[in-house]
């Protein structure tokens, strides 16, 4: 695949250390009212620019969990999440959608494309929501579908494209503003074989190309494509491995 | 504010997939639209056109004949005949304040030759200040009696528009020489059509009104069939009849409580209860209108809540990618107002088209032709604006306040 850099650099604030995420004991819990379930129960995790982490666990263990709060899709109950060097805690409601949209990438095991909207205007939407003028977000947006190789599918809508195209039109969509850090939450669930492996190639494309990963997973393939392997069990790192080929 | 073009295209391509939904918001606005503007277009034409009816006979005048005592009074038994005649007209403009118009009034049937059509036409004498109270306007090109054909006696005529038709067809009435009792007439002037729903001695349409000198002259009448008059407001109507009767009544020896000597029909009674019952009957089409609203803006505000339950999700995922709440409000907003907007402006064009077509329907005389006024329509389309705004605002607000998590589940 011919891959020209999707991105600058993005190095964050000299306080980050080259750490795009930093989470101490950081704990959550739900209440229903009638159940009460603590997901997570003292996190430990941080992960240095242009790593490739995969998380694996159980089924409920809370990677997801973990995920939504590393995306600030949700906040936790407790505990300290540093996003690249700024904490998350005392952000308001803006500014945590500020941070959605310019430090994570996010990328969903059912796509979560708008099914009204062409792939086109998909990719657009969130460089919409961060005021990027018209022609300038057309323009990126083409660009980013090309690179996942979809250059020929601008305008059709996610109903007329398959599991994988819908899953490459997902990560144009999480590249679209350059984020600091790109979550995946078991992107190739939903996938057969042959597309779950295209969407690996392309996540491991853009690691080698700069970009941070953390990427929730069953698939053994996909852990194994990964620098290190965090493994959760009731809501807790057990395990933090690195496996044997690291280079880039 | 960028991506407004993206925004407006996705909302039009939302109304379009959303068919159903699109339909039914958008037809209880038309629906409601159109109840609320007919009902007061129609209350506000039949009020119209029953006050030009009224005022057909004349601007809030009193009308009084003189008649016949009912009361025996300074030792002169009842039934007695009243007999007015000009210099009592004089003798009451002299001596009762108030009075801003009055004029005699002398009937009589004649017969009236133009070439050879011959007709009997119903011909009154009066003052020139008749024309303005009675609400005889003439057609471009003529005039009403003025005060020298009154001091000359001259022999005009002013003529009732159908009689004129009927009499000179095509032609120009007006400085045509008519035969009236034996004289020669010149007309000056015809009745600019008019409604007129009540009379006492024949349609103006159908008469011809002369100088009340002219009239005399003509006749030898010396007495009077009616005067007419009125005060500078319809409210004081009321007292300045009071006074003239007492007045008469003195001159003439009749009891001034004796409602039979001169008979009076004060106009403005029939355009008070008119107007208050107008006014009740506004106040009710106004209230079904606004009750109709209501209940078009509680289908509007409860589709728009199906709409925002329906795309919770799709509000979740558009937080997820970072878009602030105020943007995902205004999209909710623009659309909703945009239904409002489309909704209502159908709402009034069938309105508008009912109420032409109504006015073709040739019933203008009875209930008048509807008048959509722009008080009416601007009224309906900020009680919908306003509803529509409610209805979109607070579930989509609701919707926005979750977190991206917990709406993209939903
Ligand atoms: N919104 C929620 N409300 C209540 N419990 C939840 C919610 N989301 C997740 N959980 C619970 O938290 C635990 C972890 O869930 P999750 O993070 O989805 O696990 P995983 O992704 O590892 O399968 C589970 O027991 C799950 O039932
Ligand atoms: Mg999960």
């Amino acid at each position: 695949m011919n891959w020209p850099s999707l991105r600058k650099s993005n190095g964050g604030p000299p306080s980050s250390n080259g750490r795009i995420i930093e989470m101490n004991n950081v704990r959550k819990v739900y209440d229903t009212g009638k159940v009460r379930v603590e997901a997570l129960r003292g996190i430990d995790l941080s992960v240095a620019e242009g790593e490739f982490v995969a998380v694996v666990g159980p089924s409920g263990s809370g990677k997801s969990t973990l995920l939504n709060l590393l995306g600030c899709l949700d906040t936790p109950t407790d505990g300290r999440y540093l996003l690249a060097g700024d904490p998350v805690a005392d952000l308001d409601r803006d500014g945590l959608a500020e941070i959605r949209n310019r430090r994570v990438g996010f990328v969903f095991q059912n796509f979560n494309l708008l099914p009204q909207l062409t792939a086109l205007e998909n990719v657009e939407m969130p460089l919409l929501f961060g005021g990027v003028g018209g022609r300038k977000r057309r323009e990126r947006a083409r660009d980013l579908l090309e690179r996942v190789g979809l250059g020929d599918r601008l305008e059709h809508k996610p109903t007329e494209l398959s599991g994988g195209q819908m899953q490459r039109v997902a990560v144009a969509r999480a590249l679209a503003m350059d984020p600091a850090v790109i979550l995946a939450d078991e992107p190739t669930g939903n996938l057969d074989t042959t597309s779950g492996v295209d969407v690996l190639t392309l996540l491991s494309e853009l690691w080698r190309q700069g970009s941070t990963l953390v990427v929730v997973t069953h698939d053994p393939a996909l852990a194994e494509r990964a620098q290190r392997v965090v493994e959760i069990r009731d809501g807790l790192v057990v395990a933090d491995s690195r496996n044997g080929s690291t280079s880039h | 504010m960028t991506g407004l073009g993206m925004t407006l295209r996705q909302l039009l391509r939302d109304l379009a997939t959303q068919k159903l939904r699109t339909f039914l918001t958008a037809f209880g606005i038309v629906w409601g639209t159109v109840a609320v503007s007919l009902l007061l277009a129609f209350g506000e034409g039949l009020h119209r056109q029953q006050t030009k009816s009224m005022a057909g006979l004349g601007d809030r005048i009193v009308i009084a004949w003189p008649s016949r005592t009912s009361k025996a009074f300074e030792g002169i038994g009842r039934g007695r005949r009243i007999r007015l005649s000009e210099a009592d007209i004089e003798f009451l403009q002299a001596r009762v304040p108030g009075i801003t118009g009055i004029s005699s009034e002398y009937s009589d049937n004649f017969k009236v030759k133009y070439g050879d059509k011959v007709r009997a036409v119903d011909v009154s004498g009066v003052s020139p200040v008749f024309g303005v109270m009675r609400n005889m306007i003439p057609q471009a090109g003529g005039r009403f009696i003025d005060p020298i054909d009154m001091e000359q006696r001259r022999r005009v005529v002013f003529v009732g528009n159908e009689i004129a038709t009927d009499l000179f067809g095509k032609e120009n009435p007006v400085g045509k020489e008519i035969m009236m009792h034996g004289s020669p007439f010149l007309v000056i002037g015809v009745l600019k059509a008019k409604d007129q729903d009540s009379n006492y001695s024949g349609r103006d349409s159908g008469k011809m009104t002369i100088p009340a000198t002219t009239f005399r002259a003509l006749t030898g009448q010396k007495y009077m069939d009616n005067f007419i008059y009125k005060a500078a407001h319809p409210e004081l109507n009321k007292g300045l009849t009071k006074l003239i009767i007492a007045a008469l009544g003195r001159r003439h020896h009749f009891d001034p409580t004796d409602d039979q000597a001169v008979q009076v029909w004060d106009t403005t009674d029939m355009f008070a209860f008119f107007d208050a019952f107008m006014l009740g009957f506004k106040v009710f089409l106004g209230l079904m209108g606004v009750l109709t609203l209501i209940v078009g803006g509680i289908g509007v505000s409860n589709i728009m809540n199906v709409v925002v339950d329906e795309r919770t999700k799709e509000i979740g995922i558009k937080m997820a990618l970072g878009a602030r709440q105020r943007l995902i409000l205004t999209q909710f907003l623009l659309e909703t107002m945009a239904l409002t907007g489309i909704g209502g402006a159908i709402g009034l064009g069938i309105s508008l088209a009912i109420c032409v077509g109504a006015s073709h329907l040739g019933l203008q005389e009875f209930v008048g032709n509807p008048v959509l006024s722009p008080h009416v329509a601007a009224f309906t389309a900020g009680v919908l604006g306003v509803i529509g705004f409610l209805a979109g605002y607070f579930p989509a607000r609701d919707a926005a306040r979750l977190d991206p998590v917990v709406a993209m589940k939903l």
